[in-house]
């Protein structure tokens, strides 16, 4: 378990540096000047070669990730003299817009994502797997068969159009909810998920329908195996055949996917929260690129890939602990 | 679904698991006997395909969405408007449409749009220009990519293949969505400076370059594990002997037997990208003014939702229609190519 762990992350380690080299080639070699885009349209030459050499750009394009990357483990300093500028350990530069670190630009706004995600997860879960459960039991009933529709519907319907749906229905026009909005958790509790409540049935919804889908699929492969015959013949009764053993089994798959789900949902909440206007990661990254703000976009994309990487070890780790079967080795 | 593991010349009468499969074309023999006929697995799915009512009424909704998409200009002739025309006097003092259900009228079958007054109906059908356009060219290159690496990842021992997995592993972690929202804008302004427009045809052509860049990881693996488990079996080890080059074997031996798959990758893959590529328009990075495009049409309406939800439903809708019917078809043509799959 140990080893595997360890080897796992050696690999993740290895795939997320060659994403930053990638992400960083293409976004510091590529494009016009990034000191030009920060120091506005009034620059002279040598302003820009000035904010050039503040932000390190000058040096070749190795020198800079290096640079790059000595920020992110043990911080970097900017500039020299009077331009001097500290950037503790995990540095990530500077907002090229208002100089504001990055670091605080992304603990601003990871709250808002993690909250819109994961609350998010726990509906489309809890509605998807006992939707599809539900269905698989009751296999060819009408509940069955109008669950399979509304899922078709579901997992073809798209958050833009979807949210807007819910949002002229249930606040424009009737005024049951209010307008989305984020209030830290620890602030007020009961304004922090109603504020959310919008966003959550949204996600919910959508989501909902591909894990009713799966679950469905699932639980009738699993209900035909031997094994779930074997506990019949034991003598359990059907509840405990269903919860204990094919309930557990059906489940592996879906926690695969729900984990790389929510791995891949905080990177790029960024549809919701552009509908609802909500300040988070995903929002962040749509402003930032509008404005060429490449040390904001340069984090925001690395993180995202934290996130699906550690997304993908901790689903593995889950499987072994979840599905008897599965030994890690 | 009937069950394919007999061989098709024996689906005639009396086999219980396809009662129906060789009868439907063939006129009733005299004296009750039916001939025996044999049929290849492509004929059984499509007529498995053409019996299957899902499949028929999706078929339907796409060809005509493909027609109407094709006629575009023919539209505009007809009704002699041009997507791009503003018809401002039909909006009153603070730009929203006059009358109901956001400007309905005899000339403007679905409405105006608030604020430019455009004539909805024809920025629908030219989105959907946009829109089926990118999706089927995106889905062509992901698949080309896909089917080539697959091939050689399968077909290779070694290290190219260690090489080709981790590739693939690599694609897979690059958090794609957001990966393609910072790279055309980017990509664009090392093309073009601030003033210059690029012509819409760049930003076409670099939205499916990246959808095909990044889409490929899908059908590689599924392509790679059917050549691992075909690269052994005899009609390989025959061409071989036969003399025929690695390019032969692998494109015109191993390739005729899998693209059953690859077909319905690739229609799966065309709703995801007509989804991705609204999404794309939606937050303002897709394809740009005055190209009409169905997600941008969402992204301006969303100002709109509380006084005009008439525009948000339209492209909605339409995008809604067009990705269930692609999907359902998607599923109908697996379930018609491998009927042991279950729904």
């Amino acid at each position: 378990m140990f080893r595997f762990v360890l080897r796992r992350l050696v690999v993740a380690a290895v795939t997320l540096a060659v994403i930053s080299l990638v992400t960083f080639g293409l976004f510091f070699a590529v494009p016009s000047s990034p000191a030009k885009v920060m120091c506005g349209k009034n620059c002279t030459t040598e302003d820009i070669a000035q904010v050039e050499q503040r932000l390190g750009i000058d040096q070749p394009l190795p020198r800079q990730y290096a640079d790059f990357v000595k920020g992110v483990f043990v911080g970097r300093t900017y500039g020299s003299g009077d331009f001097r500028q500290d950037c503790p350990a995990p540095c990530l530069g500077y907002s090229f817009r208002n100089n504001q670190p990055v670091t605080e630009i992304i603990t601003q706004r990871l709250p808002v994502t993690l909250s819109i995600v994961f609350g998010g997860a726990v509906l489309w879960l809890a509605l998807g797997i006992s939707l599809g459960m539900v269905s698989a039991l009751r296999r060819g009933t009408v509940f069955d068969r109008a669950a399979i529709g509304i899922t078709l519907a579901g997992a073809s319907m798209q958050v833009y159009f979807f949210g807007l749906v819910l949002l002229y229905l249930l606040v424009y026009a009737t005024g049951l909810l209010p307008f989305p909005s984020y209030t830290p958790l620890t602030e007020n509790p009961a304004r922090w998920a109603v504020g959310l409540l919008l966003p959550w049935m949204t996600l919910g919804f959508l989501n909902s329908a591909l894990y009713a889908r799966l679950s469905r699929a699932q639980m009738l492969e699993t209900l035909s195996e031997d094994f779930v015959r074997t506990a019949r013949a034991k003598g359990l009764s059907t509840r405990q055949v269903h919860t204990r053993h094919a309930l557990r089994a059906a489940i592996t798959p879906i926690v695969t996917i729900a984990g790389l789900d929510i791995g891949t949902s905080l990177g790029g909440t960024f549809i919701t929260e552009t509908i609802f206007g909500l300040q988070g990661l995903g929002k962040a990254t749509v402003e930032a690129v509008q404005f060429l703000n490449l040390p904001v976009v340069m984090a925001t994309v690395l993180l995202a890939a934290v996130f699906i990487v550690v997304a993908n070890i901790v689903v593995d780790v889950l499987y072994a602990v979840i599905d008897p079967r599965v030994r890690l080795n | 679904m009937s069950d394919m593991s007999q061989p098709p010349s024996l689906t005639a009468h009396g086999d219980p698991a396809a009662p129906d499969v060789a009868v439907e074309t063939e006129s009733p023999p005299e004296g009750g006997r039916r001939e025996i006929v044999g049929r290849s697995p492509n004929q059984l799915a499509w007529l498995r395909l053409k019996r299957d009512r899902t499949a028929r009424l999706s078929a339907l909704t796409l060809v005509v969405a493909a027609l109407v998409a094709l006629c575009a200009p023919l539209l505009g002739w007809l009704t002699g408007m041009d997507p791009t025309d503003k018809f401002v006097d039909r909006l009153n003092d603070f730009g929203m449409p006059i009358g109901y259900a956001g400007g309905v009228s005899s000339e403007h079958w679905l409405g105006l749009e608030p604020g430019s007054g455009r004539d909805i109906m024809l920025q629908l059908v030219y989105g959907l220009r946009t829109s089926l356009f990118i999706a089927f060219a995106s889905a062509l290159l992901a698949s080309v990519i896909g089917v080539t690496v697959g091939v050689v990842a399968g077909w290779a021992r070694g290290w190219l293949e260690s090489v080709i997995n981790w590739l693939v592993d690599l694609t897979l972690a690059f958090p794609f969505l957001i990966f393609a929202l910072a790279v055309i804008p980017i990509l664009q302004d090392r093309f073009y400076t601030e003033r210059e427009a690029p012509p819409p045809a760049f930003r076409v052509a670099l939205i499916i370059a990246t959808f095909g860049l990044f889409s490929w990881t899908y059908t590689a693996r599924l392509v790679r594990g059917q050549v691992i488990s075909l690269r052994e079996r005899e009609f390989v080890e025959a061409a071989r002997a036969a003399g025929a080059g690695t390019g032969h074997i692998l494109f015109r031996q191993l390739l005729p037997n899998i693209w059953a798959p690859i077909l319905v990758t690739v229609s799966l893959n065309v709703p995801q990208f007509i989804a991705i590529e609204a999404a794309l328009a939606f937050v303002n990075i897709g394809v740009t003014e005055p190209t009409p495009d169905l997600g941008r049409m969402i992204y301006n309406s969303i100002g709109y939702v509380a006084s005009d939800p008439w525009y948000t439903l339209f492209p909605g809708l339409t995008i809604f229609l067009l990705v269930l019917a692609l999907n359902l078809f998607g599923d109908a043509l697996r379930d018609s190519l491998d009927p042991r799959s279950t729904r």
